[in-house]
């Protein structure tokens, strides 16, 4: 048998654009503050059919965007975030489905959010920008479906923070929600999780640019902050198998330095990161994303009782963790399940030994994409005429 | 374990003892056929379980629902009593830790069914004398290859039942697909056990 996944890898949707999206009818947000127009950069690649139901929503995490594949025509060098999963031939077809991608709201890559002109005052939301919730972005979401004519989406998907928003649309949406594939997610943070973020928020929010968020008002940015938000973050995302075998002990010179530059490799890793990540992100915006990160938790409401919470959902779901994921570990993913199978919900459940972390969900691996693409044979059998 | 070389006899004799409509595990479900064919003949819903990758892909190419785990750890996740029917379909003879996966069985599952190859049919009792490990239409492999590690006969799990508090509550023996009325210990090549907690919850 030819090996589908190296067979496929050549293929890219190939130039993309992105589209804006302008709403004014109000959006009230779960912690009560109103935005009254925004607007929403997206993507899309494929064709929508004429039944209208093979589109799948993509949903992103952390600091990825709407560009999940394919490339612009101005910078070819920027490759969409998932572009491995997604495009013709690839584990979601792009010749078959119809493929959204949305830049969240809040976001910092076209999308209202902190760095947007507020109405009210003529200048940047900055500090000012409301708080969201995973909640806020799934019904942003919805509206944009209403826009573009997908009643029900054939599938959404999503890894990390991006599965929470797929299992928020099978609550917020059920009857909207063919399949959910929630990839490396949890059904909340853990304690030590939210540590992680707060470790991160404090950097920034300490850092004396910081100026309470309204950091571009006086020509600065928080970059020392969002540098240091960034390394803590790289380190949960690398198991410590995979760090060990990708830097070791290993120095960037031959012997040690007795000062406080890079000695080893992996502080000099962070540090690339860490800048190359302050130079394009917007910390306001990773103080929102990482807070809406820590209020998901759609059993809260339900005296903690998972199974309660995920009663409304009517989707079946494709539920994938990594073995080596210890920010959101297979432990995590198997609650889900559990809390599905008592709702005797459709759910396939898959444990990929890999040894790349957190990281996984976005690289290439044989095992992980053949079984999302027969997933994706199964949606397409069955909404196919 | 179990898989393609599992016969239709063994699916339709399974099948009679489950009402339409109920909820159904099948633990080893491999490519998930069976559960295919109950979803088929019977209407059930329900999951498979595999170690497997290449068995949990050809569930999900099946149109199965499965969940990835390793049976020799118990069944963690599922809740007690939440499937009718939890099957162990030629797969009891090669875990190492049968006892504990027949308390598994009957904690999740209102009533069990299992099959395994009869150690004690006549054809491998007869390889037996002549000195030499079985090999047979349902014990396919050579002693230094075989996953099989707790191999029975009808009478050993029957016996175990007894010890286990276990109730039978239906057994069909088949050789060659074929059902197995007189001696079944002897004759029988296959053994399919319908059974429930002695005393039900």
């Amino acid at each position: 048998m030819p090996n589908p996944i190296s067979s496929i890898n050549n293929s890219s949707v190939g130039v993309v654009s992105a589209q804006q999206a302008f709403f004014d009818e109000p959006l009230t947000l779960k912690s009560g503050a109103v935005l009254g127009q925004y607007e929403l950069a997206y993507e899309t690649y494929g064709t929508l059919n004429a039944q209208r139901n093979n589109a799948v929503l993509v949903c992103h995490a952390l600091n990825a965007s709407h560009h999940v594949a394919g490339y612009y025509a101005d910078k070819p060098e920027e490759v969409g975030w998932w572009d491995n999963m997604i495009g013709p031939g690839k584990p979601l077809d792009t010749s078959r489905f119809f493929v959204l991608g949305v830049n969240n709201l809040g976001g910092c890559h076209g999308s209202t959010g902190p760095q947007s002109i507020n109405p009210r005052t003529g200048l940047p939301w900055g500090g000012d920008f409301p708080l969201m919730t995973v909640e806020d972005w799934v019904n942003a979401q919805a509206r944009l479906a209403d826009r573009l004519g997908i009643e029900c989406f054939a599938a959404v998907m999503g890894g990390s923070l991006g599965g929470m928003q797929c299992l928020q649309w099978s609550l917020s949406y059920p009857q909207r929600t063919l399949h959910a594939l929630v990839i490396a997610c949890a059904p909340n943070l853990s304690a030590q999780n939210i540590a992680f973020n707060e470790v991160a928020r404090q950097a920034i929010l300490t850092d004396p640019d910081f100026n309470e968020g309204n950091y571009d008002a006086h020509g600065v940015k928080p970059r020392r902050g969002l540098r240091v938000a960034r390394m803590v973050g790289h380190i949960t995302y690398l198991s410590d198998d995979e760090m060990a075998n990708k830097f070791g002990r290993h120095l960037k010179q031959e012997k040690e330095n007795y000062n406080f530059d890079a000695d080893f490799e992996i502080e000099s890793y962070l540090r690339y990161q860490g800048d190359k990540f302050a130079r394009y992100f917007d910390a306001n915006t990773y103080l929102r994303i990482t807070k809406a990160l820590d209020y998901f938790d759609p059993a809260l409401a339900y005296g903690g009782n998972l199974a309660l919470a995920l009663a409304p959902a009517r989707a079946a779901f494709l539920v994938i963790s990594f073995s080596t994921d210890w920010r959101f570990a297979p432990e995590r993913s198997r609650q889900i399940v559990q809390a599905l199978l008592k709702n005797n919900r459709d759910v396939t459940y898959a444990e990929i030994d890999a040894p790349h972390g957190h990281d996984a969900f976005l690289l290439e691996d044989a095992r992980y994409h053949l079984l999302v693409s027969a997933y994706f044979e199964r949606i397409d059998r069955q909404i196919s005429p | 374990m179990n898989g393609s070389s599992i016969d239709r006899a063994d699916f339709a004799a399974i099948g009679q003892w489950i009402r339409s409509g109920s909820r159904v595990m099948d633990l080893g479900c491999a490519d998930g056929e069976l559960l295919k064919y109950l979803r088929e003949t019977k209407k059930v819903s329900g999951y498979g379980v595999d170690i497997d990758d290449g068995h949990v892909l050809a569930c999900v190419k099946n149109g199965v629902n499965v969940i990835q785990r390793n049976l020799e750890e118990g069944l963690g996740e599922f809740e007690d009593q939440s499937f009718d029917y939890v099957i162990l379909s030629q797969t009891l003879q090669a875990m190492r830790h049968g006892e504990r996966i027949i308390r598994e069985m009957l904690r999740v599952g209102r009533e069990g069914i299992v099959t395994f190859p009869n150690f004690g049919y006549w054809k491998n009792r007869l390889q037996v004398l002549k000195g030499v490990m079985p090999v047979s239409e349902h014990l396919p492999y050579e002693w230094f290859d075989t996953p099989n590690i707790h191999l029975c006969t009808l009478a050993d799990f029957e016996s175990f039942c007894v010890k286990r508090d276990i109730r039978i509550l239906q057994r069909q023996v088949l050789t060659e697909g074929k059902k197995v009325r007189y001696l079944p210990n002897l004759r029988g090549a296959l053994a399919i056990y319908h059974f429930g907690a002695r005393s039900q919850k």
